[in-house]
């Protein structure tokens, strides 16, 4: 396992720029989740590590190495790739052995079955070992996917959205598992989703990318309580963040053009009328829809609450968060 | 299922395309089987008219297909020792005596080793550069595609004269060599253009994940891209071994001995001792055998078709 270090990695697809000036440090045993929209450079960001595509500009580091003219086999890193990608002409068993019988590790035999068995086994593909790739559920190639770099012992793994298309129960099961081997084997890993849950879970670092550029990297609990702009206090929480117009309440500080307020910023009970428009029973929480003169706020209430549309609540924010006219963060 | 429903063909319907179907099968076939009967019938019988459908076969075609013979006399025949052999049996039945092999076996082998050898030829270059023309960034790719295409756009035997002269320089003519490095240099164009576009259709990220994976540029090439091409290599090598085993025009034109393939020896047939028709139909009949097996063989290839794959779209 290694440390990977990117500076100012800059890449361009035509006009399109899908990495501007990244610079990122993924420390040695961390879990590093990527979160942004599609196109905000998240996949790009791995095939550069990968040396799938080359940067424009920049250096990849692996452990102080630059790996720039390297090979990605070379690199030996494990990849999990969002579309899968099988090899359709091979069973299950002989895709997870695939990179195990490489020139680059040769693994003796025996190895290569009792890790097969291993990988399998964590992730409940074993009695699908013998099916071809071709002949398994959408969830199922995706585990073989996971699998296929689970096999190997990589300086880093990277993966893109690798649990974007299993049911609720196994991808809870399996965020459980990942982080589990990756604690445990002290392995670094690079993920890609857009699931916050996983973020939040998994990661030991998130790296929120806008358009290219890194807005933010740091712990999860920091890039939620401590967002450098109202982009990256969008991308976690849920429900999401309200952003509303400074003036809405008193006493905002000077400059400050929008204020970002979470369901903990909100305090239901005294200060300015809103309205119910809508309630929403999760089970384990009830969403609050509120308006106060035509803006829409989101916050949690008691499970138990016997608000209902057309009543009249009362709020007071928190210690909100307060943005300035370009979403930027004034503290 | 919306937009569209496909319903079930009544019984009627099957019965008319069942019967279609038929019909076109013998119409192609009936050539076919003339030629395969012809080849059993005696000479007689061949030329007969009205053609006779029911006769009583005989393997004298094929006994003259692989020997010279020498005409003999009635006088002649009670001088000679009987017949040793079964095949000397029917040629004295004929009135004439083997005096030795025919060159059939050889042309015979020719045309193995001639069609063959390019169509493994023109597999080999051709996928290299299908995929290369499929992956890498080419200079001029376009150019370079069109004009591999223009060397068909006119018949092949328009450069004969050219391709003659060329060969004789060379040493080329009237040797194996020679006939596979044309033939390749032939198939070579529609092996290109054929294998680009099944190459153009497996993905790239089975690559990807062969390089992730720890192989070289060269091996994902070979573990990964060949068996997903086997389709595609197998009906183009079928097309390649069709036309070069058939070749006629520039197999007259450049061989004459040693390297002569069998569709310019099988008329030649007919000048020894009269008009062998036979004979003749059972050199093609021979003849048809390796392409029906080499076709036979790549069929489960064929049939299996593309194979959607486990990438997500």
């Amino acid at each position: 396992m290694a440390e990977v270090t990117l500076r100012n990695i800059s890449k361009s697809f035509g006009p399109q720029v899908a990495l501007a000036d990244v610079s990122m440090t993924v420390p040695d045993g961390s879990f590093v989740v990527l979160l942004g929209p599609t196109g905000a450079g998240k996949t790009t960001t791995l095939r550069m590590i990968s040396g799938l595509d080359r940067p424009d500009s920049g250096t990849i580091l692996v452990d102080g190495t630059d790996v720039g003219a390297h090979s990605p086999a070379e690199r030996n890193m494990a990849m999990v790739f969002q579309q899968y990608s099988l090899y359709p002409h091979l069973s299950v068993h002989d895709n997870l052995a695939f990179p195990l019988k490489s020139p680059m590790l040769r693994t003796p035999r025996d190895e290569i079955a009792r890790k097969v068995a291993e990988v399998a086994e964590i992730l409940q593909i074993s009695h699908k070992l013998d099916n071809k790739a071709t002949e398994l559920s959408g969830g199922e190639m995706q585990r073989v996917s996971i699998g296929r770099a689970l096999v190997r012992d990589p300086q880093i793994y990277l993966m893109d959205e690798p649990l974007s298309s299993l049911d609720a129960k196994l991808r809870s099961d399996l965020r459980i598992e990942l982080k589990r081997i990756q604690a445990s084997m002290g392995a670094t890993l690079l993920y890609v989703t857009h699931d916050q849950i996983e973020a939040m879970t998994m990661a030991t670092h998130i790296g929120v990318l806008d358009e290219g550029r890194l807005v933010q990297f740091g712990p999860p609990r920091e890039i939620y309580e401590n967002p450098v702009s109202i982009y990256a206090a969008s991308r976690l929480g849920s429900p999401k963040i309200n952003i509303l117009p400074a003036d809405l309440f008193p006493g905002a500080p000077a400059g400050a053009a929008h204020i970002g307020l979470r369901p903990e910023h909100i305090r239901l009970g005294e200060g300015i009328e809103a309205r119910v428009k809508r309630v929403e029973h999760l089970g384990d929480q009830t969403r609050l829809h509120l308006t106060i003169n035509n803006h829409d706020l989101i916050t949690l209430t008691d499970p138990h609450t016997t608000d209902k549309p057309g009543d009249t609540v009362k709020i007071t924010p928190q210690t909100p968060l307060c943005f300035d006219a370009g979403g930027d963060r004034i503290k | 299922m919306s937009g569209f429903s496909v319903t079930e063909p009544s019984n009627r319907q099957k019965w008319i395309a069942a019967v279609l179907v038929i019909l076109y099968a013998l119409i192609t076939i009936a050539p076919l089987l003339w030629i395969i009967a012809t080849g059993f019938k005696s000479p007689e019988d061949a030329i007969a008219y009205p053609p006779k459908v029911l006769f009583e076969p005989s393997l004298e075609g094929y006994v003259n297909l692989f020997t010279t013979r020498t005409r003999i006399t009635e006088g002649m025949q009670q001088t000679l020792p009987p017949p040793a052999t079964w095949y000397q049996q029917i040629a004295r039945d004929s009135g004439t005596m083997i005096a030795g092999p025919s060159r059939y076996g050889q042309r015979f082998l020719n045309s193995v080793v001639i069609g063959f050898g390019s169509t493994f030829l023109s597999i080999f270059f051709g996928t290299l550069a299908a995929y290369a023309f499929s992956r890498f960034r080419v200079p001029i790719k376009d150019d370079l595609l069109f004009f591999i295409l223009s060397t068909r756009m006119m018949p092949p035997i328009a450069v004969a004269i050219p391709i003659f002269l060329m060969f004789r320089q060379l040493g080329l003519n009237d040797t194996q060599l020679g006939m596979i490095l044309l033939y390749t240099a032939v198939n070579l164009s529609l092996a290109v253009w054929l294998l680009k576009g099944f190459i153009d259709e497996i993905p790239l990220e089975y690559e990807e994940a062969a390089l992730i994976d720890g192989y070289t540029r060269f091996q994902a090439f070979y573990k990964v891209v060949l068996p997903q091409a086997a389709t595609g290599i197998a009906s183009t090598a079928i097309f390649c071994l069709i036309f070069a085993w058939n070749e006629y025009a520039f197999a007259v034109l450049l061989t004459s001995g040693t390297a002569q393939t069998a569709p310019p020896f099988i008329p030649t047939i007919i000048g020894v001792g009269g008009q062998d028709w036979p004979a003749v139909a059972a050199g093609a009949t021979l003849f048809l055998i390796p392409v029906m097996i080499f076709t036979i063989l790549l069929r489960k290839h064929l049939l299996r078709g593309i194979t959607f794959g486990a990438v997500r779209k």
